[in-house]
């Protein structure tokens, strides 16, 4: 992984010396609020419902042991002993005071961690696939280039005031799992004639307006990404609509103008801007990669693994669902669940990311992922010491085999904790999963992406759920709009909704007959939910869900 | 008007607060000044002290034997706390 140098180091504590001066000023009341929150939201501080909170940032999701710990220590020294991962590849604190934010931000810069431009109109933290460097089906890592923008980006002169926030995410692996298509700029490293360049997808994105993401260039060679990315930006940087936020993202701004101009715009721009970089940012990504070489394998028996798990239901059940495919045949990629059944869906305590950053350090090559999906990943780890793995995790509450799975589910931090949301998302994940945890129906039901959101900011990511659930006030009461259909995957895809929303006390039994009519009609268990919906439609789903006394049974009798 | 208080966060520590009729911001909502005037309101939301909170607001609340609660749920949990965790006024004893 990428290891900070002295220009970085020298940066970031020159940047936490001014912010630590502003937040001084705030509290003398030199500074007003309105004077102090861009430059708050600058360095990832939230003023939310109960509390400050305050965001970091971990680039592309990648994290040492060290940087782990350090997490750890910020939540039992300055928080209530626990943090929140996101949907973004970041960690939210969510009680920190305003006085004590400046020595959390130095604590992080010690271990090469920041805050900067976790939030406000900038080039926010770029996400990448989370199993970068470990995926079979890697082209290459796309963390190289997920750190030179990172570099790129903070602290653009010209990119400090965007007309709204601008997210990229990263992929080097034909299979999409950094849902590229739902973000400002997407990136996938495909390969040309033998050479490695980049897709460019542009203008998608989730919230108000989802939109999937266009491709405006099909091919860029690797020398001409940042010079591009920098025309990308600027041409938004002129034309986005500053004068309604709701208008101002670059999905509204390639609709209004049109794929091709926007291209053209860029084009333009690109050969205005292209003779400027001089190489000196190829000569950083050839370092940066050097930094990202893969650790040194060792060869290990399979044997271990094999007997556990022959040996062992409980083990092999949880292999089944949360190992993926290395790209070495000894070693397995490891998802740990933060879903335990009933847990808030992303939260770790101090004592579970310790643990985390020490089965790293002992099994996983010093290695961590923070997955989008809000889950941690430790990419490497020989198969031969999965069983002492599982056992250790099964200790602190991380063995949860639901990977996949109805209980793993994005939950957005909802209006139990964030300013802007209309409804409660939380306690909603708890109970379904819960819920059918007690049916005993999760494995029965498969495959499945439930995917949850406060507010129609769709920070869960709901309308890529393949059932999603907006929660939003309706005249005064939490009501839940469901969709159908989404897929969060490589062919990324929008549900459909299904018509009138359902209260706090009707959202989980609406989600039983969903799901209830999905298993009478499956062809077999072999076809997925979202199977099962695309050859069927909206209509048995939306009759379980309206008229489930009547078209409902019909239609499963004569299923039957 | 309908019976409104007002409200904000505190500067230093974040967590809700409620203004008194003392001028003072308080942590419970029972100590919190109600308005029935809305001249008067407007005033006093007005002259609130920007160096002590962040964020002040009139808030609607419904009133029972003279004592104010939440007319939105919004504002319920804000007296609370999370529901997901036992964090936050309902864990302070408020």
């Amino acid at each position: 992984m990428y290891h900070y140098s002295d220009f970085d180091r020298a940066f970031l504590a020159t940047r936490n010396a001014q912010f630590r001066a502003q937040v001084a000023r705030r509290i003398s009341g030199e500074l007003t609020e309105e004077e102090f929150k861009p430059l708050r939201l600058m360095n990832g501080v939230y003023l939310q419902l109960h509390a400050y909170m305050l965001r970091v940032a971990i680039p592309y999701g990648t994290l040492g042991s060290a940087q782990m710990r350090a997490l750890a220590d910020l939540a039992e020294t300055y928080d209530k002993g626990y943090g929140h991962f996101t949907t973004r590849q970041n960690i939210q604190y969510n009680w920190p005071k305003l006085g004590d934010i400046p020595d959390m931000l130095d604590d992080l810069a010690r271990v090469g961690l920041h805050a900067i431009q976790t939030s406000g109109n900038t080039i926010r933290n770029v996400t990448a696939d989370h199993f970068a460097g470990a995926a079979a089906d890697e082209l290459a890592d796309p963390r190289p280039i997920a750190e030179l923008i990172r570099q790129w980006s903070t602290d653009h002169p010209e990119f400090q005031f965007l007309p709204r926030k601008f997210k990229v995410a990263v992929t080097g692996s034909p299979e999409d799992r950094a849902v590229t298509a739902a973000h400002d700029i997407g990136l996938r490293i495909v390969a040309r004639d033998g050479a490695l360049g980049y897709q460019v997808l542009v203008g998608g994105g989730l919230g108000r307006t989802p939109m999937i993401g266009k491709i405006i260039k099909d091919f860029l060679p690797e020398a001409d990404l940042l010079p591009y990315l920098e025309a990308v930006v600027s041409v938004w940087n002129s034309l986005g609509r500053r004068d309604n936020k709701y208008k101002a993202r670059i999905k509204i701004t390639v609709h209004e103008h049109g794929l091709e101009e926007i291209a053209r715009r860029v084009e333009e721009r690109f050969a205005l801007i292209r003779p400027t970089f001089s190489g000196i940012d190829q000569a950083l990504l050839a370092d940066i990669r050097a930094q990202f070489a893969p650790p040194a394998f060792r060869a290990a028996p399979l044997a271990p693994y094999e007997v556990a798990y022959a040996a062992d239901p409980i083990f092999r059940a949880w292999a089944d669902t949360n190992l993926a495919r290395h790209k070495r045949a000894d070693h397995a990629i490891v998802t740990v669940s933060l879903k335990a059944h009933g847990e808030t869906p992303g939260d770790a305590s101090a004592t579970q990311m310790r643990l985390l950053a020490d089965l790293a350090a002992r099994f996983g090559y010093d290695a961590l992922r923070i997955s989008h999906e809000q889950n941690v990943i430790l990419p490497h780890v020989a198969r031969a010491d999965l069983p002492a793995l599982h056992a250790a995790l099964k200790a602190q509450g991380l063995a949860t085999a639901n990977i996949g799975l109805l209980s793993d589910i994005i939950a957005c931090p909802g209006m139990d904790y964030c300013a802007l949301a209309t409804a409660r998302s939380i306690p909603v994940a708890q109970e379904l999963a819960q819920h059918f945890d007690a049916l005993k129906l999760e494995h029965d039901i498969g495959p499945l992406k439930l995917k949850i959101s406060g507010c129609i900011n769709a920070c869960g990511h709901h309308h890529v759920g393949h059932i999603g659930i907006l929660g939003l006030d309706r005249a005064g009461v939490e009501s839940y709009q469901i969709t159908l259909g989404g897929d969060h995957g490589t062919d990324l895809a929008l549900g459909s909704r299904t018509g009138p929303g359902f209260s706090y006390e009707e959202i989980v039994p609406a989600i039983e007959r969903i799901l209830r009519c999905y298993l009478a009609l499956r062809e077999s268990r072999a076809e997925s939910f979202l199977e099962a919906f695309r050859r069927l439609g909206l209509a048995p789903f939306k009759a379980a869900l309206y008229e489930p006394d009547a078209k409902a049974k019909e239609l499963v009798h004569a299923a039957e | 008007m309908t019976p409104s208080l007002i409200t904000a966060n505190a500067l230093l520590e974040g967590d809700v607060v409620y203004l008194t009729a003392h001028g003072h911001w308080a942590r419970t909502m029972a100590e919190a000044e109600v308005f029935t005037d809305e001249a008067v309101a407007e005033e006093r939301l007005f002259s609130v002290n920007p160096a002590e909170v962040v964020g002040a607001y009139l808030m609607p609340v419904s009133l029972t034997d003279g004592a104010p609660s939440p007319v939105h749920f919004r504002e319920a949990f804000r007296t609370r706390g999370p529901s997901n965790r036992f964090h936050g006024k309902q864990a302070e004893g408020y």
